[in-house]
């Protein structure tokens, strides 16, 4: 089969539906390979690849994936909100490996959407309760030593659209506000020093350079603790999705916290109330009141293959992948349910488990073509227990929406296909 | 002095010159960065605090408020602040907070009139951003709290004013403080039954097939 016979039974096979992924398509041509050619010769065929020169370097001056890979990208929700430039785009975890996400995958959260700043004209400015304002350049920032760390970022809303009841039958679109990076920046205690906190100050305004000019307070401890100001991701330079070229990095916070296309920064002695900490990202409970300055993201797992979009390949030997993460700090522990919560297994805790960083864990099965129920739960070094939705709904109610970290049930049907349910 | 005291007193002095290193690394200023002062950031230092602080003078009413607002807001949040399609409406009781339809709006939910103004004026007309005078950011505040009967029509908004509204919500939050879910790690017969109670095949409220050229 030549490169466009490929290509061509891919998109016919996408087309009718068969197949949502590009590496179960592969699988599967290689499967249809072996059957006919092979099975006529009996031995195995030399591909044109292996005959032909392939493309030179250079020719692809930034490198892209395969195009076999086409199928792997960011998707969103045409109807969940207004307009693109104030919506979201999910990041396809069922198709990534370890713990890094790549660049272009990282899920997206815009309020006006991504602005194309020139980094020459860019400033950051540290002022309020200060001895010295000061502004600074992107080049003045990196100067001063830098840190990199490996931290994990989800977005607030992660789940919101489950709270409620099942909405999406795709791990991306219910747990896709979820991304991890290698960041690199300054510690803002260190430009804080630069600028001398006055005494009495306890809150500092964060606030962006694009035309939602977002803006949200945060406290004055989590500053001088291991907040950064990041200008790189996993090597180079930040994404304009992710806020180039600086972003406040607030480890284990909700996302909206970690403010991009950062151009401000304020001290002062008490929070400003914004939009972003009042009318949204408050977390309302059955009482009619609501919990605001829910900064932290809470301990949360989810199985990410089999799911959904990759039902089982057979019976017989399989092994449970998943990803676990804390606000909090590390992932002590995560135990897989194949029955629904009635009973747990303790799963392997696949290094690295880095400080608010994602987790791997992976376990063991031997599926016998029955049905199961396949559930995680991570307990994190502080000892919270990840919550059944049966759990948070008690305490929560229905429509607190955001910080939804309740167990993700998937329930694998004996054809292998793979279920989003709720249960009780 | 015995081997044990002089072991002691020899870790405790290593300790406190490790201690005032560390002190004196933090203490540590680069010189980067060049000052700056409240006059040059003005046009960048656009925050309204809770107090009031920060808000500009100028004035407006409702009335002076409604034709800015029909020209330069109904079309996405509708001419009585109903919010049109996914926009936002901007009216709504506070009743509705306990009920299976929260509504969380200015007149529902927002604790803090100075939000609004704050809000209008960094980030709105959606598209046009900070754009609108302090006058035309004080009418709009004033006509979408009058839509909400938090002021009356001729109720005159400015920074006295403003921060002396109560909003019908200024009592509905609550600062987190920890985690509120508390839950034991079970691990054998931790149920009895176990029922399914929502399925998401056949109910995509979205489109999951969405795709996107890379």
């Amino acid at each position: 089969m030549s490169k466009l016979d490929q290509r061509t039974e891919l998109a016919r096979l996408k087309r009718r539906g068969f197949l949502r992924n590009s590496l179960l398509s592969v699988a599967a041509l290689t499967a249809g390979r072996t059957g006919s050619a092979e099975a006529a010769s009996g031995v195995l065929q030399i591909p044109d690849w292996s005959k032909q020169l392939g493309s030179g370097v250079g020719t692809e001056p930034y490198g892209k994936p395969s195009i076999f890979e086409k199928n792997v990208i960011r998707r969103f929700l045409p109807l969940l909100l207004p307009t693109r430039e104030a919506s979201i785009s999910f990041c396809p975890l069922q198709d990534l490996h370890g713990i890094i996400t790549p660049n272009g995958l990282f899920f997206e959260r815009h309020h006006a959407g991504t602005p194309k700043i020139d980094p020459d004209v860019h400033l950051l400015v540290i002022h309020g309760m200060v001895n010295k304002p000061l502004k600074f350049t992107v080049n003045d920032l990196m100067r001063f030593p830098s840190i990199s760390r490996i931290y994990f970022l989800e977005c607030a809303g992660n789940g919101a659209l489950e709270q409620r009841g099942t909405s999406n039958n795709a791990l991306q679109f219910t747990h896709g506000l979820l991304s991890c990076a290698e960041w690199t920046g300054v510690p803002l205690r260190l430009l804080l020093n630069e600028a001398g906190v006055r005494k009495g100050a306890k809150w500092l305004l964060s606030e962006g350079a694009d035309a939602a000019a977002l803006a949200r307070s945060f406290p004055l401890d989590k500053a001088l603790d291991d907040a950064m100001i990041a200008y790189a991701q996993n090597g180079e330079r930040l994404r304009p999705e992710q806020g180039y070229p600086l972003r406040l990095i607030l480890p284990g916070w909700e996302g909206v916290a970690n403010v991009k296309w950062l151009r401000r920064l304020e001290v002062g002695d008490r929070p400003w109330e914004t939009r972003e900490e009042t009318s949204t990202y408050t977390d309302l409970l059955p009482t009619g009141k609501a919990r605001q300055f829910t900064f932290i993201q809470e301990a949360k797992s989810v199985i990410t293959s089999p799911s959904p979009e990759h039902p089982m390949p057979g019976k017989g030997y399989f092994v449970i992948n998943g990803l676990a993460w804390s606000g909090e700090g590390k992932v002590k522990r995560v135990d897989v349910s194949f029955d629904g919560g009635r009973n747990w297994q303790q799963a392997r805790i696949k290094g690295p488990v880095l400080n608010k960083a994602l987790t791997r864990f992976e376990i063991d099965w031997q599926w016998n073509g029955q049905q199961a129920l396949l559930q995680s739960r991570v307990i994190d070094e502080t000892g919270y227990v990840q919550p059944s939705y049966k759990q948070l709904r008690k305490v929560r109610g229905m429509y607190s929406m955001y910080h939804n970290n309740a167990i993700q049930t998937w329930m694998v049907h004996s054809s292998g296909e793979v279920e989003n349910v709720q249960i009780s | 002095m015995s081997r044990s005291v002089k072991a002691t007193v020899t870790l405790l002095l290593g300790l406190l010159i490790a201690y005032g290193s560390n002190k004196e690394s933090m203490a540590q200023t680069y010189g980067l960065g060049s000052p700056t002062n409240e006059k040059e950031i003005a046009p960048w230092n656009i925050d309204v605090g809770p107090d009031g602080v920060g808000l500009p003078a100028g004035q407006g009413t409702s009335q002076t408020g409604e034709p800015v607002f029909l020209d330069k807001c109904a079309a996405c949040h509708g001419v009585f602040g109903e919010g049109v399609g996914r926009f936002r409406a901007l009216i709504g009781e506070k009743s509705s907070l306990t009920s299976d339809r929260p509504v969380k709006t200015v007149g529902s939910y927002w604790p803090y009139a100075t939000t609004l103004w704050d809000y209008i004026n960094r980030a709105m007309p959606f598209g046009n951003a900070q754009s609108l005078s302090a006058d035309e950011v004080y009418a709009m505040t004033a006509y979408i709290l009058a839509m909400n009967d938090i002021i009356t029509e001729d109720e005159v908004m400015n920074a006295e004013t403003l921060p002396k509204v109560k909003m019908p919500n200024r009592d509905g939050f609550v600062f987190a403080t920890g985690p509120d879910i508390k839950v034991d790690a079970c691990m054998k017969n931790c149920v009895d039954k176990v029922t399914i109670t929502s399925r998401a095949t056949g109910n995509n409220g979205a489109p999951a097939n969405t795709e996107q050229d890379r």
